[in-house]
């Protein structure tokens, strides 16, 4: 009797003893994970870097190691050099515009104010709601005969009906529509980042700031913005990965056009690789976020480290 | 002492200024969704109406056409499947490498969590070549179930690290205590650590829910048969026929999928935000 539940209970025990090892049980709990991103992260990536070196198209699949001359044929492509000029132009727009408006709101939803908590559940939404929603709702204020923007500055008298700009439809104001747009978008969470830091300050830094005699100014620009650099820059990052790579603003609002006049990497990427079934010629284009973000990912580790020091 | 007050005034005017002007920059594109989707057509096409409020009794045939003639409540059902099932594989996989990552000795944890992050970055536009490649070949051309193999390489990576940063903030005593007293490795992971991280879990998804619905490029990429569309794509693309947008449509489908989103972050804001910043502000 005791024989059997000895060795009915002895391949259990070796199993649990092997689970019972931290470095085991650890990688077990970890491996799922790191592979599900190796295989559908890793891998395309790489395969991303191959299409970008061959001459890989959907009507020629034949997978021809061609070497840079993907990359040599859009460089010497007039619309490339305009779509990698848009991509740069609509990022940092894009960027600048939503820390201002975000450095300006954090400031105005630190003080109390009546109704202060619905202020700043509204001022979430932008960045909240899925893009390609908000988006369309943006194309209708901009449409070319509906606008409600046109309608508001002709009723108030700075333009006639003749005069009204189709924001969508010429070169400069498309780039600046989806600058807006995007810029909308970004600028709840660049508030949110904002508070996030500036509520980090200890209030004690701030007194002992202000005894000393600092002003609002220069307790504002020599103690808060330093001590909240580090969370500004993540969220920073965080905004230039994003628009710099994007893809559905431009392609709702303009389709790259009036003419590639707000073409960007990712609508050229897709235009080439998918809409046109060039792969090799879209990766290469595509490819050419990587250099950003590369040095993007710099910078978000060296902050990293330097917090944990 | 006049000088003051007017001072004071001019102050407080600006400042309420300031508040009028985020409030109406927020929150106008929605009420321009709202009053566009109850609008009827013959107010929403006639450029001398006032546009900012009813010229005309409002009406619900908007959303009467999208849910009798569109196949909206289809998009509706698909965005919710690919929701739960992508949630289901991201709890899977990113709950015990979150626990194993905060739990490791030394720097490999923190740098393998990093590493795992970082793929986050990783844009989609870089990548839906290859996976469209991928996708192909497992047979899921236009289907909606490529999503739900495809989203998860966002939202594990975002979950782990999410999920990490809030089993760090558990002390270990516990766990320790519950082995002490005889329990499994594993068994203290089930029974003690996972019970006491129900909010993190709860953080963890609602916002794999909110980043499916968001996410707008793959779904672009690899679905064009309208059946299997999730609702971003399908308000934002479907509703067109050829030229003619049928905007009360759009903003009534658009209202109607934003709504969930929105509540859901403001409610888990704060977990949020100490979740993407990996608690750079202690």
């Amino acid at each position: 009797m005791a024989a059997i539940a000895e060795t009915a209970s002895k391949p259990a025990s070796r199993f649990q003893f092997i689970l019972d090892r931290r470095d085991v049980l650890g990688a077990i709990f970890v491996s799922p994970a790191i592979l599900y991103v190796l295989l559908l992260v890793g891998v395309p990536f790489l395969m991303a870097v191959y299409y970008s070196l061959s001459a890989y198209t959907i009507y020629d699949p034949s997978w021809d190691f061609v070497g840079l001359d993907n990359f040599a044929d859009i460089l010497q492509d007039p619309t490339f050099q305009q779509t990698l000029y848009n991509t740069f132009i609509f990022t940092f727009g894009s960027q600048i515009l939503g820390l201002i408006l975000g450095k300006f709101g954090a400031l105005v939803l630190l003080r109390p104010f009546p109704g202060r908590k619905l202020v700043r559940a509204l001022v979430i939404l932008p960045w909240a709601v899925p893009v390609a929603l908000a988006t369309v709702a943006w194309q209708w204020m901009f449409d070319s005969l509906y606008s409600v923007i046109n309608w508001t500055l002709i009723a108030l008298g700075f333009i006639t009906r003749e005069q009204a700009p189709n924001w969508l439809g010429t070169e400069h104001l498309a780039m600046l529509s989806v600058i807006i747009v995007n810029a909308w978008r970004f600028f709840p969470f660049a508030i949110v980042i904002f508070l996030a830091g500036i509520t980090a300050v200890p209030q004690d830094v701030l007194d002992a700031a202000t005894v000393d005699g600092a002003g609002f100014w220069r307790r504002n620009y020599q103690i808060i913005v330093p001590m909240i650099l580090p969370i500004v820059a993540i969220g920073l990052i965080f905004g230039i990965v994003f628009t710099f790579t994007d893809l559905s603003v431009v392609f709702l609002m303009t389709m790259g056009g009036p003419v590639g006049a707000t073409s960007v990497l990712g609508f050229a990427g897709f235009q080439t690789g998918i809409t046109s079934g060039d792969v090799s010629h879209g990766a290469a284009i595509s490819l050419f976020m990587l250099p950003v973000l590369l040095v993007v990912v710099v910078f978000m580790l060296r902050f990293i480290r330097r917090r944990e020091i | 002492m006049p000088r003051m007050t007017l001072g004071k005034a001019v102050q407080e005017t600006s400042f309420y200024g300031a508040v009028a002007f985020f409030f109406i920059l927020a929150a106008f594109p929605f009420y321009w969704m709202v009053i566009t989707s109850f609008k009827t057509n013959g107010d929403l096409y006639n450029v001398s109406n006032i546009p900012f409020w009813f010229n005309d009794a409002p009406t619900l045939e908007h959303f009467r056409y999208l849910f009798e003639k569109t196949l909206f409540v289809t998009w509706l059902l698909n965005s919710l499947i690919i929701g739960l099932c992508v949630t289901a594989i991201t709890l899977v996989t990113a709950l015990p490498a979150a626990y194993s990552l905060a739990r490791m000795t030394g720097r490999r944890g923190e740098a393998l969590g990093i590493g795992i992050f970082l793929t986050y970055l990783v844009p989609p536009t870089l990548l839906f070549l290859p996976l469209s490649r991928v996708i192909s070949a497992l047979g899921l051309q236009n289907s909606m179930w490529s999503l739900v193999v495809i989203y998860p390489t966002f939202t594990i990576p975002f979950c782990t690290w999410l999920l990490m940063g809030f089993f760090k903030s558990m002390p270990r005593e516990i766990e320790e205590a519950a082995i002490v007293d005889g329990c499994s490795l594993l068994g203290a992971f089930i029974k003690m650590a996972l019970p006491l991280s129900v909010p993190g879990i709860l953080t963890a998804v609602i916002f794999t829910f909110t980043l499916t619905l968001q996410e707008f490029v793959y779904a672009l990429t690899f679905i064009s048969s309208s059946a299997h569309k999730p609702v971003t794509l399908g308000v934002a693309t479907d509703l067109i026929r050829g030229d003619v947008f049928y905007w009360g449509e759009i903003m009534a489908g658009a209202l109607i999928a934003s709504i969930p989103v929105a509540i859901a972050y403001n409610l888990f804001l704060d977990r949020f935000i100490a979740g993407i910043t990996g608690g750079a502000v202690k």
